[in-house]
């Protein structure tokens, strides 16, 4: 488990593909740099997509984390 | 925000008007706004008349493939529609939606009778200028 202090929780769980993503995109924009985003997701496709949003918007892919059901990723905000 | 110079356009010809097709071209859309591409829509035909004012949120129903076991299906979904998802991928990337002059002139249809998310009116050269040398897709 992370021991990271997260700022923000985004509990995404049920919605379907892209909205974890586009939430996650939202509460970045809004964020400070530095700060620590977890995104709760069920959704299959955020497994890929949430990867490549974070590498290609050049942030920081903390950790993924699968629990029952669904996956936790933990973001920093990197600029 | 982080457009870098080399991201080629993705351009969407958006002929079919049924609400499958148009949610898997906005879902298209709003992926590739989230990854920093221009994104394009060119809206004729079937998709134009569901642009119209007043006929985004209305039933366009389903295209002849899905099946009478999947449409309920289809209609069940979570997913959020397509005239949101379009507005999400205006939100996050550069979007550009622009009504086919040729389909405007077919229905007899001119601005004031489209939804506002229609940035306006082009023809076809326009459109594949903007396309550029990024990939164009016909759905």
């Amino acid at each position: 488990m992370t021991t990271l202090q997260i700022d923000k929780t985004i509990d995404a769980r049920g919605m379907a593909c892209p909205g974890p993503l586009m939430n996650l995109i939202g509460a970045i924009r809004q964020g400070q740099v530095g700060q620590v985003f977890e995104v709760l997701s069920s959704d299959e496709g955020s497994k890929t997509d949430i990867p490549a949003w974070v590498a290609k918007a050049k942030h920081e892919l903390v950790e993924v984390n699968q629990d029952s059901g669904y996956a936790h990723f933990i973001v920093r905000k990197a600029r | 925000m982080m457009a870098d110079e080399q991201d080629k356009p993705l351009s969407l010809v958006m002929f079919s008007g049924t609400d499958d097709k148009l949610t898997a071209a906005a879902v298209l859309a709003v992926g590739a706004a989230a990854m920093g591409r221009p994104v394009n829509l060119f809206l004729q035909y079937y998709a134009l008349d569901a642009f119209r004012a007043g006929m985004v949120n209305a039933d366009h129903a389903l295209s002849p493939e899905a099946t009478t076991a999947q449409a309920p299906v289809i209609r069940a979904h979570k997913g959020q529609h397509w005239s949101e998802l379009l507005r999400q991928a205006k939100d996050v990337g550069e979007v550009n939606i622009q009504a086919c002059a040729l389909s405007m002139d077919m229905f007899g249809i001119g601005r004031e009778d489209l939804d506002p998310i229609v940035d306006g009116i082009e023809g076809v050269a326009a459109f594949i200028a903007s396309a550029s040398d990024g990939q164009v897709v016909f759905i």
